[in-house]
Order: structure tokens, then sequence, then C-alpha cells
């Protein structure tokens, strides 16, 4: 195995693959822009889907580099107070101490 | 010259009297001033709060203050948090994010009365590993200004290498420390997963992401690397382990040192390249060590590995730029998903969602497992090859890169091409391993990086190697041309 | 037509007491100013971590401990991706794979006394979400986080409930269970403890499930019974005139009393699970375990058991006086003053008067205007046949408004009870003589007519002859007796 093989069958994402994860991702991709993506991640799957090639059987994932260390609990203690003028001083749309979003329909 | 000085001659000076961090700090202010302009390497600047800084740090030196770090320039990656000045991470969707408090690393440098000059450049988000993603536009490198620095840590390699600060802060999630450090010739550590606090460090990937220290020498860094290691509790994936004593151990002998040699690592490697490898190896057995050659058998698929991995979590961990409680929102949303994806698409650079879109798609329905699984599975082959290998040998070395520094525009528009920079330096951030890459000579009167991977908790041992070579070479010494 | 049954499972979602949110040291009260209570981590700032709350853990395994489940020795922390502004990370830590209570069981009491199991598939932890208000602005919507970060155990049922009777009869225990447990405090007006219903319906007989909908939020007992009726005959009516049942969720309005799709969430969602890499796993070991045990109370199922055997209680009895813990405790007061041998009697009031006081007056049991020493007091000279139970509701009443003791009400109303059998039997005589047509009606056969004697006695005596002694010394004078 090689560093640079790009092996394996061609795995061509289409336009509206792309726009299904752009809409998952919700990224807006002007008309432009979307060619650009199809071809560079059709390209960047195929380059990893040089992974189905490796053995992998029973082996169990990783999600963590320093595998057997167990979560730390904190004690339940109160230890923040109200800062939100300071917090709020970066958002874009503030009113009576809410974030301001267009209408949430439910 | 000052800034040609270690931080521990400089610290001597400081001690004697003989110059003052305000003056100092003068001193690398002013060289930021006649430099910045042509390398892009810092995008904040904190003249006037790091005078105050400087004065304060005088203050307590004269009240019977000590610490190495008292009083000694740095710049931080515009990464990490710092309160009440803009932290950008090289990204539109950041650039008026003022942070309302201090990263950790921020924290305890700032504790250790070092002075913050300002904010490097750096690939937006992390991503990237040239430089040349950032909203700001690309750092250029000091040994060449066509060239790129490397990335995604390009500022802060570039500003160390110009002599811009005595060290600089990083980080490292598939090489961003030791890649860029290569190609601007100098030392660059990327400590074990968990020892140094993620917390107020913008996540690019989670599980991959570590924070590290540019310097002129392995001795510099150990001593920033004193400061910034140890356990924080506001960081879950932070281990609990006492912090050994770096500078202590930084000339204990290296006899009876046993030295993997990694196969795959020269594979395809340029022979110029290779003969600066070879050379350091001569070097090391001079100094009593032993090599032996190594295999990684899965080490090729650590790319591929490492390009679904970090995208899956960056999709998520970006997530939360979303145009509602800070950063960039679009002009005039129709509704709420309006806002939701031009403000993100117009926020973010087309890495920063290319990446993004990669990692939604392998962690979506239907490919979960032939991808982010199966990764999940490799990455733990990859993990046990080096846990092998450290049963046979106490470090491992390779080249840093493939290659010097490219042009600046050669690759950005192939991205598996820019991806496959990081073929030598993305094994470690897999198996959470610390890595540190040294200068070890030019090709095309470029510098190269020899890059030391040891075991989980190795700093120390990582840095003695290092020192120990710096002592018997000068290739940490050499300027670039016109930074003298 | 077809004979259709009904198929329920529930999922519940319980706000955990804690002081603390789950990842934050933010305060979790209900109520404060918007976003006053969000901090840094809950607003999911750029470079911050959460940490995982150790009590929110041992509140989990609390309940898996009181249900007889099985506590994961290992559990793991995923994000659920999706977008909504009162998620501020765009994805909410769940668990997923790895859950930290699986498998346990309840048994619920029905209404027709019979005891059904219900299967607990699973008890996860969670983070609650922020809340969106949409009074007061034009075209948009204000998001206070002060929710956001909130601990939630998601309890989530088999579908072994067929009818609204039993998912409700089902959610009760739970909310008990979690109350006993102090682990919720069960405010289902503040959103502490609401549920999300799967509805299906299928041919009886047939083995397959119909396809379910799910009922988003339901936050009273009420609702959730309306909202299953509603659906189950939505789902019958649709099945029958020939339509199919979509699989979707939907919302119960309680003003129209209907469910209705929530187009919103109807976008196939792709959550995207994934390990979260900012959490290790949850190690829970043994001694965890027994330390959580040992802060177990005597859970509803036990005190029942334990009042019917020590106290002679009916079943139906038992249940309601175990139904939370303050209840058993202020009945259990009462019987210790008041002995064993009137447990009964202790059990009638505290079901009777005592309830329908603290409903009328909306008042929690904690802070009921008789305290069970009262209680008892008054009881007391019920027993020693002071008073009639009749009066002694009056005596209530009085010691409720005025917070006296019985005794002292008896005392300055003198109310004491007639038990002196010749002042008794003056009255009767005096009765008798001014009724000489209705005794002869009496002697004639006309039995009914005892129950007006007793009347004129007892409107005589204010109600103070003691109930026994005059119906005996009465039954003798009319037969003619001395």
């Amino acid at each position: 195995m090689s560093w640079h093989a790009l092996l394996g069958n061609p795995m061509n994402l289409t336009r509206q693959d792309v726009e299904k994860i752009a809409h998952l991702a919700r990224l807006s991709i002007t008309a432009q822009e979307m060619p650009v993506y199809v071809t560079s991640l059709s390209s960047i799957v195929n380059f990893v889907d040089e992974l189905s090639r490796a053995q992998t059987g029973d082996v169990l994932p990783m999600a963590h580099p320093l595998d057997g260390q167990h979560q730390r609990l904190r004690a339940d203690v109160v230890s923040e107070s109200d800062h939100h003028e300071k917090y709020q001083a970066n958002a874009p749309a503030v009113q009576a101490g809410l974030y301001v979003v267009p209408r949430v329909i439910e | 010259m000052l800034h040609t000085l270690s931080i521990g001659e400089l610290g001597r000076n400081l001690n004697s009297g003989q110059i003052s961090s305000v003056e100092l700090t003068r001193h690398f202010l002013a060289r930021i001033e006649r430099f910045n302009s042509a390398l892009n390497a810092l995008i904040t600047l904190t003249a006037e709060q790091a005078l105050a800084a400087a004065a304060a740090a005088d203050a307590a030196r004269a009240a019977g203050g000590q610490g190495p770090l008292l009083g000694i320039p740095l710049i931080h990656k515009d990464i990490f948090c710092t309160d009440g000045v803009r932290t950008s991470c090289g990204s539109r969707m950041l650039d008026n994010f003022i942070a309302p408090y201090d990263a950790t690393v921020v924290a305890k440098l700032k504790t250790a009365g070092a002075v913050m000059l300002g904010k490097a450049n750096m690939d937006e988000f992390a991503m990237g590993s040239s430089n040349e993603t950032s909203y700001y536009g690309p750092v250029k490198n000091p040994w060449d200004r066509t060239k790129v620095p490397g990335g995604s840590s390009g500022g802060s390699a570039a500003a160390t290498a110009a002599r811009l600060a005595p060290f600089a802060t990083g980080t490292d999630t598939g090489g961003s420390i030791r890649q860029p450090a290569a190609l601007t010739g100098v030392t660059g550590v990327k400590p074990t997963y968990g020892r140094v606090s993620r917390y107020g460090m913008i996540a690019f990937a989670s599980s991959l992401d570590q924070a590290g220290v540019f310097a002129q020498s392995a001795a510099d860094a150990a001593i920033v690397l004193q400061a910034m290691a140890g356990f924080d509790p506001r960081d879950s994936t932070s281990i609990d382990a006492p912090v050994p004593n770096y500078p202590a151990t930084l000339s204990a002998p290296l006899a009876g040192l046993k030295i993997g040699l990694l196969r795959e690592f020269f594979d395809g490697l340029e022979a110029r390249n290779a003969a600066l490898i070879h050379e350091a190896l001569k070097i090391y057995r001079s100094l009593g060590a032993e090599t032996v050659e190594v295999s990684l058998p899965h080490l090729p698929l650590s790319v591929p590995t490492y390009y679904v991995v970090a995208p899956a979590e960056c999709s998520s961990n970006l997530s939360r730029f979303d145009g509602v409680r800070f950063g960039y929102r679009c002009e005039n949303p129709k509704d709420l998903l309006d806002l939701y994806t031009r403000s993100r698409g117009e926020g973010f650079g087309a890495e920063v969602k290319r990446r993004i879109m990669t990692g939604t798609y392998v962690l979506s329905a239907g490919y979960f497992d032939a991808y982010y699984l199966q990764a999940q599975k490799v990455r733990r082959l990859i993990t046990d090859d080096f846990r092998a290998a450290f049963a046979q040998v106490d470090l491992l070395i390779g080249p840093t890169t493939p290659t010097p520094a490219f042009d600046i525009g050669a690759k950005i528009n192939d991205p598996v091409t820019m991806y496959l920079n990081d073929i030598y330096t993305i094994g470690a951030n897999l198996a959470g391993l610390p890595g540190l890459s040294l200068p070890c000579g030019f090709v095309d009167d470029l510098p190269m990086g020899l890059q030391l991977i040891g075991p989980h908790f190795s700093e120390a041992k990582l840095l003695n190697a290092a020192h120990l070579y710096q002592e018997a070479t000068d290739w940490h010494r050499r300027s670039p041309h016109g930074y003298e | 037509m077809a004979d259709w049954e009904v198929v329920i499972g529930l999922e519940i979602h319980a706000q955990l007491a804690t002081k603390s949110k789950i990842f934050s040291g933010s305060a979790t009260a209900y109520g404060a100013p918007p976003n006053t209570q969000a901090s840094l981590v809950d607003l999911a700032y750029p470079g911050v971590l959460p940490v995982l709350n150790a009590d929110a853990v041992r509140m989990a395994v609390k309940f898996g401990l009181s249900i007889d489940a099985d506590v994961a020795r290992r559990s793991v922390f995923a994000r659920k991706n999706y977008f909504y502004p009162d998620l501020p990370k765009g994805y909410q830590i769940s668990q997923y794979e790895l859950p930290v209570v699986k498998q346990g069981k309840l048994a619920v009491m029905l209404d027709d006394g019979t005891v059904k199991t219900i299967g607990v598939t699973r008890a996860h932890l969670e983070e609650d979400a922020g809340k969106s208000m949409h009074e007061g602005l034009a075209h948009a919507s204000g998001i206070d986080l002060n929710r956001a970060g909130t601990p939630l155990l998601e309890i989530v049922s088999e579908p072994d409930m067929r009818s609204a009777k039993e998912a409700v009869a089902y959610m009760k225990k739970i909310h008990t269970l979690v109350r006993y447990l102090e682990i919720c405090d069960g405010n289902m007006q503040e959103g502490s403890f609401r549920c999300d219903a799967n509805v299906s319906v299928r041919p009886r007989g047939r083995e397959k499930f119909g396809t379910r909908a799910e009922i988003k939020n339901l936050n009273s007992f009420r609702f959730v019974e309306k909202a299953i009726n509603f659906e189950v005959s939505r789902q019958i009516d649709l099945l029958e005139s020939g339509g199919t049942v979509v699989q979707e969720t939907r919302l119960y309005d309680s003003d129209k009393d209907e469910t209705r799709s929530m187009r919103s969430k109807e976008e196939a969602n792709d959550y995207r699970y994934f390990p979260d890499p900012d959490l290790l796993p949850v190690h829970i070991d043994e001694s965890f375990i027994e330390a959580v045990r040992a802060t177990l109370p005597e859970l509803p199922d036990a005190k029942a058991a334990r009042f019917a055997r020590d106290f002679g209680l009916s079943a139906y009895d038992a249940g309601v006086l175990s139904a939370s813990r303050e209840l058993g405790a202020y009945f259990e007061a009462v019987v210790a003053e008041l002995g064993a041998a009137h447990a009964k009697l202790a059990a009638n009031w505290v079901m009777g008067e005592l309830s329908s006081g603290l409903n009328r007056d909306n008042l929690d049991i904690a802070v009921s205007r008789v305290s069970p020493a009262q209680l008892s007091g008054l009881l007391t000279r019920i027993v020693d046949q002071t008073i009639s139970g009749k009066i002694a509701k009056e005596v209530f009443e009085s010691m409720w408004s005025e917070g006296e003791s019985a005794d002292a009400i008896i005392d300055s109303k003198g109310l004491k009870q007639i038990t002196d059998s010749g002042a008794i039997e003056g009255v009767i005589d005096a009765v008798i003589a001014a009724n000489p047509k209705q005794l002869a009606d009496y002697r004639g056969g006309k039995d009914k007519l005892f129950g007006f004697f007793v009347g004129q006695v007892m409107k005589a005596t204010e109600g103070k002859a003691n109930p026994a002694q005059l119906n005996e010394l009465l039954k003798r004078k009319l037969g003619g007796g001395a």
C-alpha cells in the first residue's frame, strides 16, 4: 500500500447529494460554488474510501485517543453567576434579555 | 540583539536589570511594526495591553516576583479565547467576536507573567496546511515570501521564525504545529492529548486538537510547556497527572536510548530530505542512541482516517456558529432557515464549508458505518501499531513533512493533494501521542524538519532528545535572511 | 367493524432536581429573568467544554435501582445533531447506544384493581433545550436559554400500554416514584415532568404493530389521556375509511382537544449521532452503585404493602396513602399517636377531610393547616366517644380555619357528646311524648320511622347524643320497654 494510492471505485457525488448535505449542514452554496463542491467532495470521498480496504473485523471503534480514561464527575455546585449583559454584547440581536431570531414556527 | 536571545538569557537580563520587560516588549513591537505587513503573521495587535502587562511584570519583578516567563513577550494563535480581545479563529464568522473569557492556556501564561503582543493569523478554524484559508489572507514564509509557512498555525510559526516574539502558542489537530514549525525552521511541540487544557481553544476536532508551542529551541519550548501543561477541571479530557519538570531533564544523557526509524515515512521520500534524516540519525548515534527500523503497517491509512474523523467532529463543533448568539449574521434574513444557511454560508470560507460537508456526509444515515465507524476502527489499528512500536523503541523518528515549503497558491485548489502534506504528522494525533519538530537542515534553501514522536506523556524525553541534538547542531540558530 | 387494539409507549422527560446544570455550574432554578442562568457553556460559546454533574448520574442510578433495572457499568454520551434556536450548540448531548439505565420494570395498579407490569426499555441522561418566546415580538421569536442544559432523565417504556387510562396510570406511577426518590420535583406546570406518547392501533389478534404517531410535549395527566384518546379515534377513523396512518410527530392542542401534525419537524431528520468527543465514557462501579443504593427510601409499593399488612388497610387505601412520601409520613404520624388499632379511622380521615381541605385550598401537605398531631387529637376524641364522627367533621372545619386544637374547639363550642344514659333517656321520653301518632305508626309496623325519632333526639341534643347509646335506648323505649 502506498501513500498516494487513490484506488477504489469512483464515488462521485451528484449535485443533489451535495444540496442535501448542504441543507443538513445549513450552508447556503451559490450556484457558482456548487460545481466546485461537487468535484472536490467527490474526490475527498473517493480518497477516504481507501479505508474500506482495511480489515477491521471485530476491532473496537476508538472514539478517544486516551483509551481507558473515564469521565470525571463534577460536584453539583452552582458556580456561575449572571453575566448576560457581557455575554450578549456579542449577539447580533437582543431584546429584553432574549436572543432575537426570525419567528420560530411550531 | 534581544530577539536572538533564548528565553533563559532574556530572563537573566531581566533579573539583572540590564533590560526591562517594557523595553523588551517595545523591541518586539517594533519588529512587528517593521515586518508584519510583509508577513501577515499577526492579525490583531495588542500593543497597549502588552505595555501595561510588561510594566506590571517589571513591578512584580521589582517586588521580588520571579519565574522564567515573567515579562517575556509572546504571540497567541487566534484560536485561543482572550478576554476582551477579538478572537477571530481566522474567520469572517468571528471577525467581530470579542471573547468574554480567557482560555486556560492564556490564563496560565498570563499568570506566569508572559506578555501577549497580539494574535497570530491562522487557517480558518485551523483547517488548512498552508495558512491560505484565513479570512485575513495568507501568511508569508519569512524564508521566502512566495512560499507558504505551513498551517494551520502559520502565523505563530512565521512570527517565531521572524523573531517577532520569543515564542508563540499554536494548536495541532493533524500537524498544525509540527508542519509549520518544519517549514519555517523553528521548534514546535505538540504534547500528548490531554496534557494541555483545551478549554477556551476554539474546537476544530475535539478528539485530536491539542495546544502546544513554537520556540527557537527545545530548551525554550520546555520552559513554555512547563507553564502551559497541567490538569484543568473545565476540560473533561484533560489528564489529572503531575507535570514533570521539563527543563530539568533537558540534558539527560541519551546513552542506550532506542530510536525507531519509521519505515513507512521513507516510502517515496525525496532523497535530499531522506539524507537530512540520516544525518540526524548519525548525530543521535554519536550521542549514544541506538537506531532500529520499525514498521507501522496501518500508518498509510492515517490520512483517510483523519479526513473522516476530523471533518465529522468539526461538522458538529461548528454548528454553534448560527448567527444567533455571537458571530456573523447575514443581512435581513427572511426566515429562520435563511438566517442559518446564509449566516453560515457567508460567514465560513470554502475549506471550512468543504470539511463541514464532508463530516456531515460521513455521519449521515447510510454512510456512518462505512466511513465514520470504519475510520474509528482503523484509528485503533493505527494506535495499536504505535503501541507495538513503543514496546520496542523509546522514540520514533522521521521527517515532519514530505517537502519543504511550497508556493502560495500551488495546492489550494486541490484539497486531497493539500491533505497529503500531513501524511507524517497525522498518526500522532490519531493516537494522542506527543510529537516534536525541530530544524534539521535545508532543501532548496528552505528549512526542513526532523520529527520525534514518543509514547503518551513522554514530552520530557522528546525535549531532552531535541535539546541534545540542538547542542550538537546549529540548524535552529539559522535565521531567515533579512530578519537577523 | 374491526376490533382495534391500542398500543402505547411513553417517553417521559423528568428534569432532575440538581442545583446546577448537567454540564455547567449554572443554577437550574425556575423562573429567573431571561438568560441570567445561561453561562458560557450553556450558550455554547466558542471554546467551552462540558463537565458532567455527579448528582445527575447518581439520580439516574437511583432511578434505575428503584425499577430493578440494569445500571450500565459503562455509558456513553453522544451528540444528536440538529439546528434549532433553542439548541445553542446545534446538537443535544444525550445518551444513544449506551444509556445509563436499561431494562427495568414497574408494577402499575389499574382502575379495576388489577396490577400490570410495564417494561421500561431504558432511561438515559440528556440536557434540556432552552425556550422560544413569541409574545411582544413582531415576526420574531426571543430565545431564553435558562433552561438549556438542565439535566433530564428520559424514561422510555416498552409499548406495553393498551389504553389511555393505562398510560396515565403508568405515568402517575413514575411521577410518584421520581418524587419519592427526590430526583425530580414533578412540577408539571413548570415542565419538570412531561412526556411524549407513541400511539398506534392494530386489529386485535395481530402481532405486528401499526404505524405510530408520536405526540410531543404533554404536560398534564389529563392532556395525556385526552390526546391519546383523540389520536386513537383519529387513527381508527382513518384506517376504517381506507386510509393509512403516517409515521409523524404530532402536537396536542388542548384548546381544540385535537392533535395536529408538526410540519416543522416533518422533514426527514438525520441526527447524525456520534460519541461526544468532549466527554469520556461514564464509568459506574459497584461502590458507586452501593452508595446510591444506601440512599434509596422505602419505595411506594413496599410502603403500600406494609400499610396493608401492618394496619389492615385495603389495597386501594394503602395505595392512595403511599402515593407520596409526604402523605405516607403524615398518615404514619397520625397512626403513631392514635395507635395501630385505629389506623383505618386515620386512613379515612387523611384520605377524606384532610385531602379535600388540601385540595380546596390548593395546599401542599407539608403546609397543611391541620398537623398530624392536631388530627390525631381530634380522632382520639372520636375513639374515646367524646364526640361523634359527625361532630368531628364540624370540629375539623374549625380546626382548619382557626388552627386550634380539637379539645379547645370542643370545649368552647360545647360539642362534647352526651353519654349519660339518664340524660339521653330523658330526651327520648320527651320526644316520644310529643309524637304519639308516629309512635303508634311505628308500633303498627312502620319501621322506617325509627330514623325520624333518631333525628328528633339529635335535633334536641344538637347532635351531641352518643349515637350508639341513642340507638340502643330508643329501640328499647319504642318497643315499649322500660
